[in-house]
């Protein structure tokens, strides 16, 4: 690996971690939060219900793979 | 001081204590071990290059647009928040093992005396600590950089952070033994909780939401939050527990 890619690894371990999944559905969520701010319904929800569901569903994924 | 502030300089705080404690016992190890003046030649090192990486991003962050720096840095606090503390979790339910800073301790001392000694200035010894100030720091830095910004209050994290690293060094150079006692996986899930709250209450702020009761909606998120995840324990430790340590459902008939 070059020292760039050793760098670019670094910068992707040092931010999204080991379940790059939270990372892609924290943006997705925001993205989400956007387009129903641009509506007539509150946006603030959003959010908040994703970062429940994204979380209980990474620490699934991990408990279930450290049982096996 | 407002609540938001309060929250910057509480998590901040706890931030860059945990990171401390972790980052002395190496120094410690190989200070105690080899040689202390090169180790602290190393820190010195790695906390210019830290102050240097946060004098130079912070008035260039806090120079975007709001919004821009709402979303961008309310989106990055709750990626990193959720690290902390989906592995605080993981540790508190006994999924994932607790960092020990005495065994850690043990592993870098024997590896300093098992690399041989040089005369003089100690290579060794300053590479070790330069490396875990800077890595275990870099967390901070990012943590000051974000939570700083955002609030316009660089000066106030970068102070927390500062009181934080003072006070574990001189807890840790008091005792000359690495800080075992400090209860890190408790710190780790307030530091996870306070940055999820924050990363959620400016991520959407930023998108273009409007919080019931502004700022007070942060009273209501982080207690939540808290709620959520001691509940979300205490369900992996239910799953995770053996069978034949569950009750026995009550069985009828013959």
């Amino acid at each position: 690996m070059t020292s760039v890619g050793r760098v670019l690894r670094g910068v992707w371990d040092f931010v999204v971690g080991d379940d790059w999944l939270v990372a892609l559905g924290v943006a997705v969520a925001i993205a989400a939060t956007a387009l129903v701010a641009t509506s007539t319904v509150p946006a603030w929800w959003v959010l908040p219900v994703a970062v429940v569901g994204l979380l209980a569903d990474s620490l699934r994924r991990a408990a279930r793979g450290s049982r096996r | 001081m407002s609540g938001a502030e309060l929250g910057l300089a509480v998590s901040v705080f706890l931030a860059c204590a945990v990171e401390a404690v972790e980052a002395l016992t190496i120094v410690l190890a190989v200070g105690t071990t080899r040689s202390m003046s090169s180790a602290l030649c190393g820190v010195g090192a790695a906390a210019a290059g830290l102050a240097a990486l946060v004098g130079a991003l912070g008035p260039a962050l806090t120079s975007l647009p709001i919004d821009v720096l709402r979303v961008g840095v309310g989106g990055l606090l709750l990626v990193f928040g959720l690290q902390w503390l989906r592995k605080a979790i993981l540790r508190a339910a006994g999924l994932r093992a607790l960092h020990d800073e005495q065994a850690a301790f043990a592993h870098e001392a024997e590896a300093a005396r098992a690399a041989g000694r040089a005369a003089g200035f100690d290579g060794y010894s300053f590479s070790v600590a330069f490396k875990g100030v800077l890595l275990e720091g870099l967390e901070v830095a990012f943590i000051v950089l974000t939570f700083g910004a955002n609030q316009h209050r660089i000066g106030l994290a970068a102070l927390a952070a500062a009181v934080a690293v003072a006070l574990v060094v001189a807890a840790g150079f008091a005792i000359r033994a690495p800080l075992a006692r400090v209860p890190e996986n408790t710190m780790k899930f307030a530091v996870g909780v306070m940055l999820s709250s924050f990363g959620t209450f400016w991520g959407a702020e930023g998108a273009g939401a409007s919080w019931p009761g502004n700022d007070a909606a942060l009273l209501v998120i982080i207690p939540a939050l808290v709620a959520i995840s001691l509940a979300l324990v205490a369900l992996i430790r239910r799953a995770s527990a053996p069978r034949a340590s569950r009750p026995r459902p009550a069985v009828s008939g013959p």
